[in-house]
Parts: C-alpha cells; sequence; structure tokens
C-alpha cells in the first residue's frame, strides 16, 4: 500500500492505494467520483476516459500510483459550478446520449481532443499531416474513435462536438 | 492482479541496476499495453520499475541531421511534431494509425516497440501458446490466424508484431538506443526484433535488463515523400491486417531509391529489401512495381485463412508505391 496525494478537479485528497489499483478504481471505489464508468476495463471503450495535467487517458489502464503529481480533471470537474461545460450543453441540445453510460468518457474525451486539434495535431485522416487540421465530420469521427457507444448515439454526438469545434 | 512492488527510477543507470537486481522486475513506460497483460495473468512481474521520469520525453534534431526521439516521449508528441510531420510524413501517419488518441497520449516511444501481440491465444493464459509458455504448442496454426503471419514464421510461432509506428521505424533504419548491465549501445531497426524460431517467447534481441532510451532517425531527405497504408477490418482503432510504410526517391521517372517495410504479415516489421534492391534504378511504373512486390512475397507461406493478406499486401504496395511515384 502506498501513501499519497491525488489532485482531482481542483482538490486535493490524500489516499492509501495498492499498487495494483487503476485510477478508474480509485476513483470509483474510494472517493465516490462515479463519473468514470468502467466498460470494458481492457483499454477499449473509453468510457473511463479522463484528463490527466489535461489530456485525455483511459483511467482503467493508469496505476494511481503513477500520478502523485498529476491534475487530474473527471467529467465531475467540468461544470463551471452550475453552469454546464459548453460540450455538457451541446451533448443535451443535441440529444447526444441514450443510456448516457459512456457519455462522460465521450465528455472527457472530447475535451482533450478539441485542445488537440486546437494545438494543431493531425489525425491519420488528415490528408496532409504538415496542414493545420479542419474539424470536419470524418475527423471528429476519426479522433473519437476509442470512445464506443453501444446505443449508437454516434450521429448526434459527432454534431454536439462540431458545435463546439466550431 | 498479481501484487507487485512499484518504484520510480530517477534516471538511466538506476533503472537498469533496479532491473538487474531483481530478475521479476519489468520496465513500466506508459502501461497500455503492460497493464493489460498483468490484468490478464499474461505478464506477472514482481517489481514493476517505472521508467516515464527516468527517460527523456525530448525529440530534438540530432548532430548528424536526423532526430532524436526520447524514449519517453509520448505516441501523441511524436506524431505532433512539426519535423516528423515534414520531414518523416511516414511516421507521423504509422503512430496515427495505432490505436486511439486516450492511448496515443499514453503510450511511450520505448514502450511502443516492446509491446506484445495481440494473437489471441497468446492473451489467454487458459490456452497453450509457445509464447507465454514455451513447449505448450501453438494452436493458431489450426486456428484463429486470419489475422497472424505469412512470411518468416515458424512451426512454434505465427504471432505478427502489432505496431504501426515499429513498421515506419523499419523503413526508415531508425537505430535504438539501449542502456544495459554492460552499459550503451545502438541496435539497429530493422534488427531489434526477430523472428520466432524456436524461442518465440524473446520478441527482439534485447537481454534482461536492457532499457531503451532512444529512437534516432537518420537524415533521410527523400522521406519527406513518404507514406503509411494501414488495411484493417473497421476504419480506426484496429490493428492492422497489413500495412506498408514506403519513402520513394523518384526522378525522371526512374527510382533512385526506396525504403519499403510491411506490417501485419510477420514476427517483425519486416523489410522488403528485395523489393527495394529491384526497384533500385528500375522505371517508376506499376508493372515493375508489381514485380517487386511479387519477389518480394515469393517467399511468403500463408497459412489457410490469411492467404488473402498475399495478394492484398502487394495490391496495398503497388498502390502506394504508384501514388508517391505521380
Amino acid at each position: 500500500m502506498t501513501d499519497m496525494l491525488l489532485s482531482i478537479n481542483g482538490d486535493e485528497y490524500p489516499v492509501v492505494v495498492d499498487t495494483r489499483e487503476t485510477l478508474l478504481d480509485t476513483l470509483r471505489e474510494r472517493l465516490d467520483l462515479t463519473g468514470a464508468k468502467k466498460g470494458c476495463d481492457h483499454g477499449q471503450c473509453g468510457a473511463c476516459t479522463v484528463l490527466v495535467d489535461g489530456r485525455r487517458v483511459k483511467s482503467c489502464l493508469t496505476l494511481t500510483v503513477t500520478l502523485d503529481d498529476r491534475e487530474i480533471t473527471t467529467v465531475e470537474g467540468l461544470a463551471d459550478g452550475d453552469r454546464p461545460h459548453p460540450l455538457q450543453a451541446a451533448f443535451i441540445a443535441h440529444d447526444a446520449f441514450q443510456c448516457g453510460y459512456c457519455t462522460p468518457g465521450q465528455l472527457c474525451s472530447a475535451v482533450g481532443m478539441l485542445a488537440e486539434a486546437a494545438a494543431g495535431w493531425p489525425s491519420v485522416v488528415t490528408e496532409d499531416v504538415c496542414a493545420e487540421p479542419v474539424l470536419d465530420e470524418e475527423e471528429i469521427r476519426e479522433r473519437m474513435s476509442g470512445n464506443l457507444c453501444r446505443c449508437g448515439a454516434y450521429v448526434n454526438i459527432v454534431a454536439a462536438i462540431g458545435e463546439v469545434a466550431r | 492482479m498479481k501484487p507487485f512492488d512499484y518504484q520510480r527510477a530517477a534516471d538511466t543507470r538506476s533503472a537498469v541496476a533496479a532491473l538487474s537486481r531483481q530478475p521479476e522486475a519489468m520496465y513500466l513506460g506508459g502501461g497500455t499495453n503492460l497493464v493489460d497483460l498483468m490484468r490478464l495473468g499474461v505478464a506477472t512481474p514482481a517489481v514493476l520499475v517505472d521508467v516515464t521520469r527516468a527517460t527523456s520525453e525530448a525529440i530534438e534534431e540530432s548532430s548528424g541531421g536526423g532526430l532524436l526521439i526520447g524514449a519517453a516521449a509520448r505516441n501523441s508528441d511524436l506524431a505532433a511534431h512539426p519535423v516528423v510531420r515534414h520531414r518523416y510524413p511516414m511516421l507521423a501517419q504509422a503512430v496515427l494509425a495505432g490505436a486511439s488518441g486516450q492511448i496515443r497520449n499514453m503510450a511511450t516511444v520505448g514502450g511502443n516497440l516492446l509491446q506484445r501481440t495481440r494473437c489471441s491465444y497468446f492473451q489467454d493464459i487458459a490456452k497453450p501458446c509457445n509464447k507465454h509458455r514455451p513447449g505448450s504448442g501453438c494452436p493458431a496454426r489450426e486456428g484463429d490466424h486470419r489475422n497472424l503471419a505469412i512470411i518468416g514464421h515458424s512451426s512454434s510461432c505465427v504471432a505478427t508484431h502489432p505496431s504501426d509506428m515499429a513498421v515506419a521505424l523499419a523503413a526508415l533504419g531508425a537505430s535504438v538506443h539501449v542502456e544495459g548491465v554492460e552499459g550503451t549501445r545502438t541496435v539497429p531497426m530493422p534488427g531489434l526484433h526477430r523472428l520466432p524460431g524456436d524461442e518465440p517467447e524473446r520478441d527482439t534481441v534485447l537481454e534482461p535488463g536492457d532499457l531503451i532510451t532512444a529512437v534516432e532517425l537518420p537524415a533521410l531527405p527523400y522521406a519527406s515523400r513518404s507514406r503509411y497504408r494501414k488495411v484493417r477490418d473497421r476504419a480506426s482503432f484496429a490493428f492492422a491486417v497489413v500495412s506498408v510504410a514506403v519513402a520513394l526517391d523518384e526522378a525522371d521517372g526512374v527510382v533512385r531509391d526506396c525504403r519499403i517495410a510491411l506490417g501485419g504479415v510477420a514476427h517483425v516489421p519486416w523489410r522488403a529489401t528485395l523489393a527495394e534492391s529491384a526497384l533500385r534504378g528500375a522505371p517508376a511504373t506499376a508493372e515493375e512495381f508489381t514485380r517487386a512486390a511479387d519477389l518480394e512475397l515469393a517467399g511468403a507461406r500463408p497459412l489457410p485463412d490469411n492467404a488473402f493478406k498475399v495478394p492484398l499486401v502487394r495490391n496495398v504496395l503497388v498502390r502506394v508505391l504508384s501514388e508517391l511515384a505521380s
């Protein structure tokens, strides 16, 4: 067991963790931050996506012991008080979910993805990797391919993200 | 998951010392493959030595005109780097073709090279596999091998290496900087990964305790004209069925030089040296490209359910060469 201090959504959490524990399990089982969801637990579905130092990662493959001086943001930290994050508002406006299980991961992933695009990162569908990417539907779909939605709400998810990207 | 100790190495020397002291220890990079293998019971280290802060994350131009990539650089930073995008576009494309955005943010360059095959028998400890339990047999030859090797395999293993990045690095002729118990050395690519032979449990030529500290790209001016093309079963976030990495130096309709590597076909990123030799000095035509591809693939020994890969990789290679030539 390891004593450590986790910084999550601007708050500090002293925790004692097993070295085997993933960030996902620490969030859900110890800290009652149940926004991040456990889907596949193998890094394939994206339901557990959170931001570490502003970058989207899979919390089911991240060992908590590696994170003692990192800043973690979960879906609980996206809103500004009572005001939803623009992506949260867009997901509601576009009806971008059905059961909602993948939504926290979709939201955190989209926050990270928009920052990557704003930094000029190309994707595999970017025709010229040297050019500035333009976030059209094809780009959004490729960049969000690490997040699965079993309800198949992809059309509305892409529309919601596209609205915020513009 | 079996209990393990977690240690964070401050520098490469202490990381290597930690592994040489503790035979059941493994290095931890981004963890995107290792943590999953530990959960599956395929990897059971007693100690994890975290090397993400021991090795460099920097990507910088090297004295020889190439590029030096720290082993802890994240895959996403490599693909986004302006020098990679302009001078080695097939490397940027290869990295971007792998995994998903979240995983590329976590995975390190060193770890990408050392990821294990995704052969379903290897990842299931309830099944025999010469790679996870030497001597237990290879059910893939008679079983599910659609995604497995067509060339360079052995009776004991038909696994493929899963990395896209490694295919581009093999084509570029990168050198891998290694620090071990005996000191530092460089290992050329191709050459880091090995064919399975009768020791399929060994993916690479690295010795216990060896730590990848950096990957160096040579100055290869014509690699600015290069491309990575990956064929997979769905549009994104899937391993390659086959892939090709090609750099082409062509002028006045004649191939002056080229670099070709194939992915999804072998236990190693497969450098197509026969095709390269055949093309040097040849007219840059579809006929010559086809002839070169056929020459390379003459050594293929596909299994019943992956014979389709032979014409597939030939057609993709001819297409990419033709695109780069025009």
